[in-house]
């Protein structure tokens, strides 16, 4: 059965070989949103996504363990049928109040929320029209969807008008699919550019906030608020799994008659909704993100500190510091390398190989928190930076700023 | 339908530039040349490989139509199957 991946497997034991599986980390003790306990180490966790360090916020705690307390641990059933309680609903009001729409959809993932909301978004005679760079769970939903789709360069707005301009004639409706922060490199969209784009077409705009949504914005609301396009964008789709420190995902819109999503998204129908623990908490993490405007801000500076000190360390990296952080190796063996290393030193980052990396580079992506200390964000440039002199990454750097 | 010359050119022109460490370097491509077998192209490659060349000939091909396309003169077909042909080369 499992044939088809030899090549897969003979790559997975490479590997794992003498070293950890990077792939098969499990944390002893969760201590902070920071730190972990991996055997007898503690780790300074930086690449957890967990962007304002909410996991272990006490108002959050305390909202999910009374529902935990009073709702029981599951609700054992899907949204559409017994699995829609107060807290959810409640939910969907606290997504679309926050974001300031119509209506909000609450799915168990983020993952669900793109594969539901694509797929029943675009049927077989519309296309869809995708980032290059789009997360996996768009593509899986547009593959679902059964619509035409076709995928346009990265960030490059003039290569979407250049699709649109060719499908101009062909009937159906035409969505665009773009991310606000992109997961794997830290860069974020011209979401500018892309409304204009969208709006001299006439098509409609989907933006996946999944990485920005409470990291960027006055109001934490994501790129589309940083770039004053929200009115032109028709959907938001987002997770509770980054940010907000717990799981779901959602979708949020002013379209007419969004409601019928209800009864047409199979990801959100055919699966059980979210433990009513979780929606009280992800219900309180919102009012974090409005009360408490300084996680942003200490974000950010944690962000440009990381920047600052891996640059000044001779590291070459985007050109704008943002949350994720990401060193690019050519080779996923060094890659694999590093990582270990960095990892035996007390330090954890995300490993992100080929195929599921742009350009199939190996990275080494890190991600910061407003949770981190100062000190923490030093003493991670300190460990990478030595690991890379060791490991000859440094003088290396040149030809990967050339492969960019 | 036959592939034309003129595409098959066009897709080799493009596979080399694509400076793809996996694509053996002196291999001959001709319409028979496989994306999979011969030049080493993953589903992933391909789709890259494919909007390399949706610029290159300015045209849009949906991504449904990729699963049929296992050969080099498959795809040269399909860019000659589309409105803009493959005469708008510049
Ligand atoms: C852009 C994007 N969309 C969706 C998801 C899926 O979110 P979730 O972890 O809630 O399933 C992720 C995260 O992995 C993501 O990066």
């Amino acid at each position: 059965m499992l044939k088809k991946y030899a090549s897969l497997r003979d790559a997975f034991h490479q590997a794992r070989g003498a070293m950890g599986n990077p792939f098969d980390v499990t944390f002893d003790a969760i201590l902070s949103p920071t730190t972990a306990r991996l055997g007898d180490r503690t780790v300074l966790l930086l690449g957890t996504n967990n962007y304002l360090g909410l996991t272990f916020d006490s108002a959050c705690i305390a909202d999910a363990t009374e529902a935990l307390r009073q709702e029981g641990t599951g609700t054992t059933g899907s949204r559409i049928a017994n699995g829609t309680y107060g807290v959810h609903a409640a939910l969907e009001r606290r997504v679309a109040r926050f974001l300031g729409r119509r209506d909000a959809m609450v799915f168990t993932t983020g993952y669900q929320a793109n594969l539901g909301i694509l797929s029943a978004l675009a049927g077989r005679e519309d296309t869809l029209l995708l980032d290059a760079d789009s997360h996996a769970s768009i593509y899986d939903g547009a593959r679902l969807a059964g619509a035409q789709v076709t995928r346009f360069r990265h960030n490059d707005p003039a290569d979407l008008d250049r699709r649109l301009r060719h499908l101009r004639d062909r009937p159906g409706e035409k969505l665009i699919v773009v991310e606000g922060l992109y997961s794997m490199l830290g860069d974020t969209a011209p979401l500018r550019e892309i409304a204009a784009v969208k709006r001299e077409h006439g098509a409609y705009l989907l933006v996946d906030e999944a990485h920005s949504l409470g990291v960027y914005g006055d109001h934490g609301r994501g790129l589309g608020e940083v770039a004053g396009v929200e009115s032109d964008i028709d959907f938001v789709v987002g997770t509770f799994s980054k940010s907000l420190g717990a799981i779901g995902g959602f979708c949020a819109s002013d379209l007419p008659d969004f409601e019928l999503l209800r009864l047409t998204a199979r990801a959100y129908m055919f699966t059980a909704s979210l433990p009513p623990s979780v929606a009280a908490g992800v219900s309180r993490a919102f009012d974090r993100i409005d009360q408490q405007p300084e996680l942003r801000q200490r974000l950010k500076l944690n962000a440009e500190r990381l920047y600052h000190g891996l640059r000044a360390a001779g590291f070459v990296l985007g050109p704008v510091p943002s949350p994720i952080v990401s060193v690019r190796l050519s080779d996923p063996a060094l890659a694999m390398r590093y990582w270990n290393e960095l990892l035996t030193a007390g330090l954890y980052v995300n490993l992100a190989l080929p195929p599921a990396t742009p350009e199939n580079q190996s990275l080494l992506r890190m991600s910061v928190s407003a949770a981190h200390e100062p000190e923490q964000i030093d003493r991670a440039v300190e460990i990478i930076a030595a690991i890379g002199t060791s490991l000859g990454v440094r003088s290396a750097m040149p030809d990967v700023a050339a492969a960019e | 339908m036959q592939a034309t010359e003129d595409a098959v050119q066009a897709i080799a022109e493009v596979v080399r530039s694509l400076k793809n460490p996996a694509i053996p370097q002196d291999l001959p491509i001709a319409a028979d040349t496989t994306l999979a077998h011969d030049l080493k192209l993953d589903s992933l490659a391909v789709m890259d490989f494919v909007m390399a060349l949706e610029q290159r000939f300015d045209t849009v091909i949906s991504m449904d139509d990729l699963p049929d396309v296992q050969t080099v003169g498959d795809l040269a077909r399909l860019l000659d199957a589309q409105p803009q042909p493959a005469a708008s080369l510049s």
